[in-house]
């Protein structure tokens, strides 16, 4: 087909019959055309960059008993989630120390874990403890994006809890509720 | 002068390394292949650092998205075993036509009372049926808490393993329906699960 044939022509009359060599080639270019085809195929239809898993714990909760540890407020930082990608956080109860209102990312939250988890070593000599409270008009990403950066900063001690109204107060008192 | 005559040549390429290469490359992503799975809602799964890869047995996922639930379990045998049971607790009959779709579906967001109509609808319907989620409601109608609690037990039974539940959200989705999903979690005593995300690299 896409071959020519060289061999030569043969001697013409006398000596023994020889038959023809036949070309042992093969013409490959369907097969490679079929190839091609199902790797385009399979290529498209894979997914190739799988989805991870993020492992989340959260604090038992007894539903019967309500019971709670309470935790020194001198070493926990509580963050509560706002709404348009914003959040606040302070230390201590809420109320006492007035809240930072700031975003997500490197510059946002994590710099300030960085900041309140050396201050926190250095002036009582133990890890910092982080509280979560996402608010009703924070979404899913914003929790994702927190529990990230604390992943990120190596906060080991952190919890997600349910907001209290003080905490909608504060919120809405910024504006970003 | 005579004209320098150019040989004529063959124009046949040698296709065996091509083809070998090819075929290679088909292996490969034949053997790594995995399908897409179609979900029934969009979930654009937010962005993390974390990198912990998804286990392929004994792993159930809630996909969130547009304030529904929808559940998935992995493995056929599981997914049978699960149907049974609830189909025992809500005693509804399925037929064994209908465990058997119901074995090939992937995710799916139907009530319990509904399922049997949609297990029933032909293919092509089916991917264009919407889905109204499974109810999760916090106080009595709680059918996903069930979904959940038979998957893990079906699982046990099975395989003697513990499901490992996974939620998969939306990352425009609201808190609350996530708070939603977290508390059914959370009644059963499950407080370690998994979310889903995206890798991303960390930017120093």
């Amino acid at each position: 087909m896409a071959e020519l044939d060289t061999s030569g022509g043969g001697k013409k009359g006398g000596g023994k019959v020889r038959s023809k060599k036949q070309s042992t080639r093969v013409d490959l270019t369907a097969m490679v055309d079929l190839a091609f085809l199902l790797i385009t195929f399979f290529i498209l239809t894979t997914t190739l960059q799988k989805p991870k898993a993020m492992d989340l714990v959260m604090p038992d909760k007894d539903e019967k008993t309500k019971q709670q540890l309470p935790v020194k407020q001198s070493t926990t930082m509580t963050i509560l989630l706002g709404s348009n990608n914003q959040l606040e956080w302070f230390v201590g109860i809420a109320g006492a120390t007035p809240p930072t209102k700031e975003g997500y990312g490197k510059n946002g939250i994590r710099a300030t874990l960085f900041e309140q988890a050396k201050k926190i070593k250095a002036t009582t000599g133990e890890d910092m403890m982080v509280i979560i409270k996402p608010s009703d008009k924070s979404n899913y990403n914003n929790m994702v994006s927190v529990m990230d950066e604390l992943n990120i900063t190596g906060n080991i001690r952190r919890a997600i809890v349910d907001i209290t109204p003080a905490d909608i107060g504060l919120l809405k008192r910024d504006g970003i509720y | 002068m005579p004209r320098v005559k150019v040989g004529r040549k063959s124009t046949a390429i040698d296709m065996t390394a091509m083809c070998d290469v090819a075929f290679l490359l088909l292996t490969f992503f034949i053997l790594s292949a995995k399908p897409k799975t179609q979900d029934p809602v969009q979930a654009a799964v937010p962005a993390s650092t974390s990198n912990f890869a998804i286990p392929e047995n004994d792993f159930s996922t809630i996909t969130v998205g547009q304030g529904k639930a929808f559940f998935n379990v992995q493995g056929a045998d599981v997914r049978v075993q699960t149907l049974k049971q609830m189909g025992l607790k809500y005693k509804i009959a399925f037929t064994p036509d209908e465990e058997k779709v119901f074995a090939n579906t992937e995710s799916f967001g139907v009530p319990i009372n509904v399922l049997k109509q949609f297990l029933n609808l032909p293919n092509e319907q089916k991917s264009n049926y919407k889905q109204p989620g499974i109810p999760v409601d916090t106080t009595a109608n709680n059918e996903l808490s069930d979904w959940v609690h038979e998957a893990r037990v079906a699982d046990k039974y099975l395989h003697n393993a513990d499901l490992h539940i996974a939620i998969k959200g939306d990352s425009k989705e609201e808190y609350p329906t996530i708070h939603k999903i977290i508390s059914t979690l959370q009644k059963q005593k499950v407080n370690k699960f998994s979310l889903i995300t995206n890798l991303k690299t960390v930017t120093k």
